[in-house]
C-alpha cells in the first residue's frame, strides 16, 4: 500500500495525548490512515490502543492533539455535524454491543431508520437488512435475538450493523478477541473480503499477530503512549528490536 | 484530623452526586423539548412501565385496603365509630398511603429495572454503540424512560387506589354487609378536590424522581458487572430517600395552602 504524500488522510490524528489521572496512556500519538488502507495498530493490553480508537470516535474526551475525520477536526464540531461523521465511520466494539433487547433485524434496523438524511425514508428496511446479514453469511439469523447467537455470530451481526450504514471507514477494536482460533480466522478473511468488496479504510486494533499478518497493509506499534515503530508486517517482522519482536514470537 | 476527613470526604463524595444529579437533571430538559422525539420508545416504555408493574400495585394495593380495614375495625368498633371505616380508608389511601405505597413499591420494580438495565448497557458497550451509530442515547434512553415513569406513574396509583378500596370494601361486606353502593358513595363522598389534587401532583413527580434516579444511576454505571448490581441497588435506596422528601414537601406545601 502506498502513502503517497500528495494523497491527504481520511484519518488524521497530531500530537494526541491522553491522561487519567496520573496515568498518560497516550503521550504525543500520531497516525494518518490513508483511503483504502487497512491499518493495525498493536500494543500490549492496557497500552492505550481502545482509549485511542475512542478518542478518535468521540466517546472519550483527547486532553491535547488534534484528530481529523475526512478533514473535519473532531475537537470543534457540533453535534449534528458529529453526528452525520458518524455515519461514515463504523465501530466494531471488542464485545458486540448488540442492544439485547432487539432482535437481529431490529439490531440492523435502528441505525438505518435514524439516518433518514443519507438513506431517505426507507418504507421496507428488509432487502438492505438481509444484504448485510448476507454479506456476514448469517440471513438466517434475522428474527433471532442476540442471546440465541454464538460469540463468533455475534460479532458477524455486530459487523453486519457496521456495514449497514455503508461506512467509509471501519474501525475494529480487538475484532478477534474471546473468539476460538478457527472462527477468528473466519472474522479475519471476513474482514478482508470487506474491505475489496466496499473499498474500505480501516483501522484494526489487535494484539493478535496473525489477524495483522493477514489484513495490514501498514502497522504502527503503541508502547508508552507513542508510536514506537510503524511499518509493513514483513519490516517489523524483520526488525531486531526485542521490544518488537515480543509481538511476533 | 481522622475525624475530619471522616466527615469530610463523605459530605464531599454527596455534594458530588447532587451535582451530577443537577447535571443530569439539567441535561433532561433541555433534550426533552429538542426534536427528533422518541415517540415510539416512549410508548413502549409506557407500555412496559404500565403493563408490567400492574399486577404487583395491584395486588400490592388490594392486601393494603384489606389489612388496612381488618386492623382498624376493631378499635373503630368499640368507639361506635364502624360506619366511618369507607371515609377514613377513602381519605388516608387516597392521600397518603396509596401514592407513597405504590411509588415505593414501582421504585423497586421499575428504578432497579432501569438502573440494571442501562447499567448493563453501559457496561457492554450499547450505549457507546448507540453513540456511534449517530443516535444521541441519552435522548432515546433517558428521556423516554423519565417520560415514562412520570406519566404512568399517577395511573398506576389510581389504579392501586381503586383495588386498595376495593379490598376494604371485601371485608367491610363480608364483617358489616354493606353494599357496594352505599360503601362507593361514602368513599367518594368524603374526597374533596383539597385531597385528589395534592395527591394526583405530587405522584407525577414521584414517578419524575423513579425514573430519574434509575437512569441517572444506570447510565452513569461504573465498569464491571458489579457496577450493574450497585447502580440497580443504588436506583432503590436513593429513589426511596427522595420519595420520602418528595412527599414531605408536598404535604408542606398542601398545608401552606390550606392555612392560606
Amino acid at each position: 500500500m502506498s502513502t503517497d504524500n500528495t494523497i491527504k488522510p481520511i484519518i488524521e490524528i497530531k500530537d494526541l495525548h491522553k491522561s487519567y489521572g496520573t496515568n498518560h496512556v497516550l503521550d504525543g500519538f500520531h497516525l494518518n490512515l490513508m483511503e483504502g488502507e487497512n491499518l493495525v495498530v498493536m500494543g500490549k493490553s492496557g497500552s492505550g490502543k481502545s482509549v485511542m480508537i475512542k478518542c478518535l470516535i468521540g466517546l472519550e474526551q483527547i486532553d491535547s492533539g488534534s484528530i481529523l475525520i475526512m478533514g473535519k477536526n473532531m475537537n470543534a464540531i457540533s453535534r449534528e455535524d458529529l453526528d452525520e461523521i458518524r455515519t461514515e465511520v463504523g465501530f466494531l466494539f471488542q464485545g458486540s454491543a448488540l442492544y439485547d433487547s432487539m432482535s437481529v433485524r431490529e439490531n440492523l434496523e435502528f441505525p438505518l431508520r435514524r439516518h433518514t438524511k443519507k438513506f431517505g425514508v426507507i418504507e421496507d428496511t428488509t432487502p438492505l437488512v438481509l444484504e448485510a446479514l448476507r454479506n456476514v453469511g448469517l440471513e438466517n439469523t434475522i428474527n433471532l435475538m442476540p442471546n440465541e447467537l454464538s460469540g463468533g455470530m455475534k460479532r458477524r451481526v455486530a459487523l453486519a450493523r457496521t456495514l449497514i450504514l455503508q461506512p467509509k471507514i471501519i474501525l475494529y477494536d480487538e475484532p478477534t478477541t474471546g473468539l476460538d482460533p478457527i472462527t477468528s480466522k473466519e472474522i479475519i478473511l471476513l474482514m478482508k473480503t470487506i474491505q475489496e468488496k466496499y473499498k474500505t479504510s480501516s483501522i484494526i486494533i489487535t494484539h493478535d499477530i496473525d489477524c495483522a499478518r493477514v489484513i495490514a497493509n501498514r502497522m504502527i506499534l503503541l508502547i508508552d503512549g507513542i508510536n514506537y515503530a510503524e511499518g509493513s508486517y514483513t519490516e517489523l517482522a524483520a526488525t531486531k528490536d526485542p521490544k518488537i519482536q515480543a509481538f511476533f514470537k | 484530623m481522622n475525624l475530619i476527613v471522616k466527615i469530610v470526604d463523605p459530605l464531599k463524595a454527596f455534594l458530588l452526586e447532587v451535582g451530577e444529579l443537577s447535571y443530569f437533571t439539567g441535561n433532561f430538559f433541555k433534550e426533552v423539548f429538542k426534536p427528533p422525539y422518541e415517540f415510539k420508545e416512549f410508548l413502549r416504555q409506557c407500555y412496559y412501565i404500565g403493563n408490567r408493574s400492574l399486577l404487583l400495585v395491584g395486588v400490592t394495593g388490594f392486601i393494603i385496603g384489606l389489612v388496612f380495614t381488618l386492623q382498624s375495625r376493631p378499635t373503630l368498633e368499640e368507639f361506635g365509630a364502624a360506619s366511618w371505616i369507607p371515609s377514613m380508608v377513602s381519605v388516608s389511601i387516597i392521600r397518603e398511603i396509596g401514592p407513597i405505597i405504590t411509588a415505593l413499591i414501582c421504585a423497586g420494580r421499575i428504578g432497579s429495572g432501569i438502573g440494571a438495565e442501562l447499567g448493563s448497557m453501559r457496561v457492554t458497550e450499547q450505549i457507546d454503540a448507540m453513540e456511534v451509530s449517530g443516535t444521541n442515547p441519552f435522548k432515546y434512553l433517558v428521556v423516554t424512560r423519565i417520560l415514562a415513569t412520570t406519566f404512568m406513574l399517577p395511573i398506576l396509583i389510581f389504579f392501586g387506589d381503586a383495588i386498595a378500596i376495593y379490598g376494604s370494601y371485601l371485608v367491610e361486606s363480608l364483617k358489616a354487609d354493606v353494599s357496594f353502593v352505599l360503601y362507593s358513595n361514602q368513599v367518594i363522598n368524603i374526597l374533596e378536590f383539597s385531597d385528589v389534587l395534592p395527591a394526583t401532583f405530587k405522584s407525577f413527580f414521584f414517578g419524575f424522581a423513579i425514573g430519574l434516579v434509575g437512569c441517572f444511576k444506570g447510565y452513569n454505571c461504573k465498569k464491571g458487572t458489579a457496577g450493574v448490581g450497585q447502580a440497580a441497588n443504588a436506583a432503590v435506596v436513593y429513589t426511596s430517600m427522595l420519595l420520602f422528601i418528595i412527599d414531605f414537601v408536598a404535604v408542606f406545601v398542601t398545608n401552606i395552602f390550606y392555612d392560606l
